[in-house]
């Protein structure tokens, strides 16, 4: 399928919203992404005709329900071509899906002074969890550091790696934009003796993902950032790893046996599946793969390339040394996403000005404080963009920036 | 839909561009910090209490306009003031700023707030009201740590 933006577009109905009789022009996609028609119909087409438990009853509609809802994980599994759908593991967000991995598997494998690897362009999701195991079992982080254009510093790597038993690091910065050499740095914590972790929240949505030839352990994404409802986060990991894992929750669904005196577990998936989850969403999921399938990754990631490259000259040329965007400069080592600081202008007037002109941005610390150390500033202005975004979009935002002068 | 001359008001960008008391004490004055988790804005209050005064008070920290301001106009309106009375103007500001915990209080019309009127408009944009309180929310805690 050849790519047309406009055609894109008209599939997202948010868009051709009206605020305040403007446009809305959406920005905030690295933060949760709008949703296609399909995703919405998809979602109340279950409600109203198919909705019913899962894994639990034996009638028809109940039966058709947990179809539809393993559909969506044989689905996830061909998107990011795991070698078995049982290895997709549904949670309520990327977040849990990452307590889940460094909780569950942390607990059967790590012990006091066990070093653990992240990086400094970490989302909170990927550092607290491991500072909880570290005040639980005493374990010690590491950190790679960055370079000065916001890539990973590779320089020390092998020393970094040395005795490491994990190392988790995001794909793609949600900060930066910068994307990571996953399959490079799998293969060295490999040499190493650690399993990966990869953070995908960034990376999934927006460009192809093959779990195999990135040589990952476990990856987590989000279904909300993917145009998929939100409720849902995955979870992949290697069928060996994923059973050796002791349970992160327990209750209905993850068991085989519940006695007065103790309980077996069920097999993955089901055994990190406690509850009733989030059903018609896991079920729209399947939706917003089969969308981003048909429209196709390598186009999704080539239009962002694009509107990479049009952002850093459109930007950099009207406003030269008054913008300070972060990250790398070449589009072909990053994602859609810019932070910036623009005029000495604080981030949460600049976004309140933007707003005026619909353009929505995020203001903040975008949950990576200790990245916004680095960089020098409490909280910085983000504007991401996703297949449905345009380059008159990007003229918007430079054109609403350009007004913010006006007043500080 | 309100606009933006509603939120930035000239004495506020006045306040924001020249904030006034910025800066430190030393002890025996004690200070607190606040942060606003939701934009990463910090910020550090000090405050010398002394025979029941409010002698001094500074501020520094990092924020945007409307934190920076309140701030700063927030210092000058309970500077030299008696510790009962500096409650009674963080009172009235919350009340302001639709904020106040204590739904049956009656507003106390004695109390003039002077500039801070011009923070009025921030509630018309419901987002900025933590930016607009964290210095008195601050202020609180220093007093708390002023009694200790
Ligand atoms: C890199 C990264 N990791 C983790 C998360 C957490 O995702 P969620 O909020 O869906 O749990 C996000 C998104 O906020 C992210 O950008």
């Amino acid at each position: 399928m050849t790519f047309d933006v406009t055609t894109i577009r008209k599939d997202f109905p948010v868009l051709h919203r009206l605020v305040n009789d403007k446009p809305l022009v959406y920005l905030d996609s690295a933060n949760t992404s709008q949703k296609p028609q399909v995703v919405i119909d998809a979602l109340s087409h279950f409600m109203e005709t198919g909705y019913a438990p899962i894994n639990r009853s034996a009638y028809q509609l109940a039966a058709k329900a947990t179809d539809a809802y393993e559909a969506t994980r044989s689905a996830l599994a061909t998107f990011i071509n795991a070698p078995k759908a049982n290895e997709v593991v549904f949670t309520k967000n990327a977040t849990e899906a990452l307590n889940l991995v460094i909780m569950s598997w942390g607990q059967a494998n790590l012990k006091a002074g066990d070093t653990v690897l992240l990086t400094h362009m970490e989302h909170h999701a990927n550092i607290v969890p491991w500072h909880m195991l570290v005040a639980e079992r005493g374990i010690q982080l590491r950190w790679v550091p960055l370079t000065s254009d916001g890539q990973l510093d590779l320089t020390n790597l092998d020393e970094l790696l040395k005795g490491v038993k994990a190392f988790s690091f995001t794909s793609m910065s949600n900060v930066l934009g910068t994307i990571n050499p996953v399959q490079h740095l799998c293969a060295a914590a490999h040499k190493a003796g650690a399993i990966t972790i990869v953070d995908a929240c960034q990376s999934v949505p927006h460009q192809p993902t093959d779990v195999q030839k990135l040589g990952a352990d476990f990856m987590v994404f989000s279904s909300h950032k993917m145009c998929g409802p939100s409720g849902v986060g995955v979870l992949w990991g290697r069928e060996s790893l994923l059973e050796a894992m002791p349970p992160f929750l327990g209750g209905g669904n993850m068991i085989a046996d519940v006695r007065l005196d103790g309980f077996t577990t069920a097999e993955v998936p089901a055994k990190f599946e406690a509850g009733t989850p989030a059903i018609a969403e896991v079920v729209a999921l399947s939706s917003a793969v089969q969308y981003l399938t048909q429209v196709g990754m390598h186009n999704v990631r080539q239009h962002e390339i694009e509107l990479s490259t049009y952002v850093l000259n459109t930007l950099n040329a009207r406003f030269g040394d008054d913008i300070t965007i972060h990250g790398p400069i070449n589009p072909e080592l990053r994602g859609a996403t810019f932070s910036f600081a623009f005029r000495g202008i604080h981030p949460h007037d600049l976004s309140q000005v933007l707003d005026q002109t619909n353009v929505c941005v995020r203001a903040g610390h975008h949950c990576a404080k200790p990245l916004m150390k680095i960089l020098g500033a409490n909280a910085t202005v983000r504007a991401s963009f996703y297949l449905y975004n345009t380059t008159q979009e990007v003229d918007a935002l430079a054109d609403a920036l350009d007004s913010a002068s006006d007043i500080f | 839909m309100a606009g933006l001359e509603d939120l930035y008001r000239e004495i506020i960008l006045d306040h924001y561009r020249t904030p006034r008391n910025r800066g430190e004490l030393e002890a025996p004055a004690v200070s607190a910090e606040g942060h606003n988790p939701l934009c990463g804005d910090e910020i550090r209050i000090f405050i010398d209490v002394k025979d029941g005064l409010v002698s001094d008070v500074r501020f520094n920290g990092s924020g945007c306009s409307i934190s920076q301001s309140s701030a700063s106009m927030m210092t000058t309106a309970v500077k030299g003031k008696p510790v009962e009375q500096v409650r009674a103007i963080v009172k009235r500001f919350k009340q302001m700023m639709t904020i106040d915990e204590d739904e049956n209080s009656s507003i106390d019309e004695s109390i003039n707030l002077g500039d801070l009127e011009a923070l009025q408009g921030v509630v018309k944009f419901p987002v900025r009201i933590k930016c607009a309180t964290l210095g008195w929310n601050t202020l609180l805690d220093a007093l708390v740590e002023s009694d200790k």
